[in-house]
């Protein structure tokens, strides 16, 4: 059986939705247009406009009133059209949702989760091109997550819709329409994966590389290419930024002895710079070859195709850094 | 005494697309000792955290609210608890007024265990949940979406109650109030949108920030009322009026016409953007506790020397408490780590060094 990440993502809506009546969408376009990329579809038909809700383009006034509704036990879904926009409110989601059940001792939890398109599309150049993993997966309070895969989008969806605390869901839109094999037990509506736990797409000995949405794809590839030249990748999908799942990096990390971190987002302060240095901390005599980065180039995104595939990670970028890390360089300086 | 008898409102409500309320409204003997009373509590807390940040046992930030008590009184004199309160960062009187004990507000203050959030928050950051109050937010102008939000959430479980949203006159020129009125009038929330203008944002005077100062019309399409904020009984009786507007008809702005004793914040000696004629011309003519007192004296429902042992009570009730509060101790250093999470599915958070000092989350 196959599924898409939209439907896996609708589904996982539909079902929590239907379980929990706290539980409500808003955002610009979720309801009469269907969502801009869809993911919402037949949600209003279904639950009704007091449940889909349709909000003017106002980012901070609308965050602002699903915080508020969470501090009184609704469970908001906020969805960003893309989380570009979402910076209009970054105060809400950060200050006023992410810091309150610390300031408050517990006495007011933020049970919502603010998803939508995260990091680079394709031609839509540098404001609507940005990935904000490292910036949420910074902030103590937030839960960051980070789905590839249908069974990812479902099972993390529906962990987050649970989840009491604030949940930053950030999708991919180049993946909604990309289709995966999924089980009888991932369309179980009992069905949900757990916060904070990394998948390990791809067993390997050689070599561990990490990445998250869609670099875990080209990580895949990548690591298909490197069979044939004889090394043997472990391709880790990170699933969950904050918790970040230390131990299963370390573990593998201790296995392979080699690291390649991939993201699409900027290098200074990134995801693969936290990861690296975790490694470093816990299992640094494991390590037989300098820690590698492959991540977005580090500048606004480009408009012109030829300067936008530059500046987003390829699988070539990936084959070349992990024949680095093995040492296997003639090609791949 | 809780036989009812009308006053009449002095300073008339100016209405934005709106009849305004009668000028007149209803009170008690005993409402009035007990205006009188809770005012004068806050009072004097305010001027004990004064001197306590002073003796530097308070630190960071401490916004007081000595003068604008009336605001305050006024407004839960008219409400119950099911209706909610967010407001800004000067919330002392605020927690109070919801509920909240003299002993809770000067431990949070001096960053002790015994604070209405364990130390945690500090003077910016009081809530008390289960009577309805939501903090005690600490940038300008957050709160206002976030009420809308609470006002939401009321509508959404056909809670009949409202939300009252404070904001101060520099916030109402904030976008994002804006924003949420939008949508709060769109979707009919009962959200109460009340500006405290006490006239000083900071140090900007309102003319100097606001195009328009008369901050009850800022709401445009939506419909506004001015109110005399050093008068608790104008304020009871608009905030009565407000909530029953929200809850049938969607939201509505009052502006309170206040005045705050204080500067700004313990930073600010309040004297170089206003005068102190001004300050103690509004002490004389305006202040909101004197007003109760002349009510109470000239409907003889107690005496000046009754009066005068209610404040000896309060100040007693209020030296008490900040001797209670001095004895709390600082809070447990594991409390560093909790409560960063509801669920924190054993992750791990780092201290400072983390080889030396880490936690797991629950």
């Amino acid at each position: 059986m196959q599924m898409n990440v939209r439907d896996a993502l609708n589904s996982a809506l539909d079902e929590e939705m239907t379980a929990d009546s706290k539980v409500y969408l808003m955002g610009e376009e979720v309801g009469e247009y269907q969502g801009a990329y869809k993911v919402s579809k037949g949600l209003l038909q279904k639950f009704g406009p007091e449940r889909v809700l349709d909000t003017p383009i106002t980012e901070a006034g609308f965050t602002g009133i699903g915080v508020g509704s969470a501090f009184y036990g609704l469970k908001p879904i906020v969805e960003f059209m893309t989380f570009n926009f979402a910076m209009q409110a970054i105060d809400h989601i950060i200050n006023s949702a992410a810091k309150t059940n610390y300031m408050s001792a517990g006495q007011i939890s933020v049970p919502i989760v603010f998803r939508g398109p995260n990091g680079a599309a394709a031609g839509v150049a540098a404001q609507h091109s940005q990935c904000f993993a490292a910036w949420y997966g910074s902030c103590p309070g937030l839960k960051v997550l980070t789905p590839y895969s249908a069974e990812d989008a479902r099972g993390l969806m529906k962990a987050a819709i649970r989840d009491p605390d604030p949940v930053v869901f950030l999708e991919n839109e180049l993946l909604y329409g990309e289709s995966f094999p999924v089980s009888a037990e991932v369309l179980d509506p009992s069905f949900v994966l757990p916060i904070g736990k990394a998948k390990i797409e791809r067993v390997g000995s050689d070599v561990t590389v990490t990445a998250f949405s869609k670099m875990v794809g080209y990580a895949l590839k990548a690591a298909e290419l490197l069979e044939k030249d004889g090394i043997n990748v472990e391709v880790i999908n990170l699933r969950s930024i904050r918790p970040l799942d230390r131990e299963t990096i370390n573990q593998s990390v201790r296995k392979t002895n080699r690291l390649v971190t991939v993201e699409e987002g900027w290098p200074q302060h990134g995801i693969g710079a936290e990861i690296c240095m975790s490694v470093v901390e816990e299992s640094f005599e494991y390590l037989d070859a300098p820690v590698e980065r492959i991540t977005g180039a580090d500048v606004p995104m480009p408009y012109a195709a030829n300067l936008e595939r530059m500046a987003v990670p390829q699988i070539e970028d990936i084959v070349r850094a992990v024949k680095r890390a093995c040492y296997r360089s003639a090609s791949g300086k | 005494d809780s036989t009812p008898f009308t006053v009449d409102i002095a300073v008339p409500f100016k209405g934005h697309h709106i009849e305004p309320p009668p000028q007149v409204a209803e009170t008690s003997p005993k409402e009035l000792m007990s205006f009188f009373r809770d005012m004068s509590r806050m009072r004097r807390m305010e001027i004990a955290a004064d001197q306590l940040y002073k003796s530097k046992l308070i630190r960071g930030f401490c916004h007081l609210y000595d003068g604008q008590e009336a605001v305050c009184i006024g407004m839960e004199a008219a409400l119950t608890q099911q209706d909610n309160i967010i407001t800004a960062y000067r919330d002392h009187c605020t927690y109070l007024g919801r509920g909240g004990t003299l002993p809770e507000v000067f431990s949070e203050l001096m960053g002790r265990k015994d604070g209405c959030t364990l130390g945690k928050g500090g003077s910016m950051h009081f809530y008390k949940k289960e009577n309805g109050f939501y903090g005690g937010h600490g940038i300008v102008g957050a709160q206002v979406p976030l009420g809308a939000g609470l006002a939401f959430a009321q509508k959404y479980e056909k809670v009949k109650a409202a939300t009252f949203a404070l904001y101060g006159d520099g916030a109402a020129n904030q976008g994002q109030l804006f924003e949420s009125l939008n949508i709060a009038a769109l979707w009919d929330l009962p959200a109460v949108y009340v500006c405290e203008n006490n006239h000083y944002g900071m140090g900007t005077a309102e003319w100097r920030a606001a195009k328009s100062p008369e901050y009850y019309k800022r709401g445009d399409y939506v419909p506004g009322l001015k109110v005399d904020g050093m008068d608790a009984l104008a304020v009871k009786q608009a905030v009565k009026f407000a909530k029953d507007h929200a809850i049938t008809k969607g939201p509505i702005m009052l502006e309170m016409d206040t005045y705050r004793y204080h500067g700004h914040s313990m930073s600010d000696p309040g004297s170089t953007y206003r005068t102190r004629d001004e300050i103690s011309g509004v002490r004389q003519e305006r202040d909101p506790i004197e007003r109760i007192r002349k009510l109470i004296l000239l409907k003889e429902i107690a005496t000046v020397a009754d009066l005068k042992n209610i404040e000896k009570e309060v100040k007693k009730e209020v030296e008490d408490a900040v001797a209670k509060a001095k004895e709390s101790p600082q809070p447990d250093p594991s409390a560093l780590f909790s409560n960063v999470y509801v669920k924190g599915y054993g992750s791990r958070a780092f201290g400072c060094d983390r080889k030396h000092s880490s936690a797991v989350l629950p």
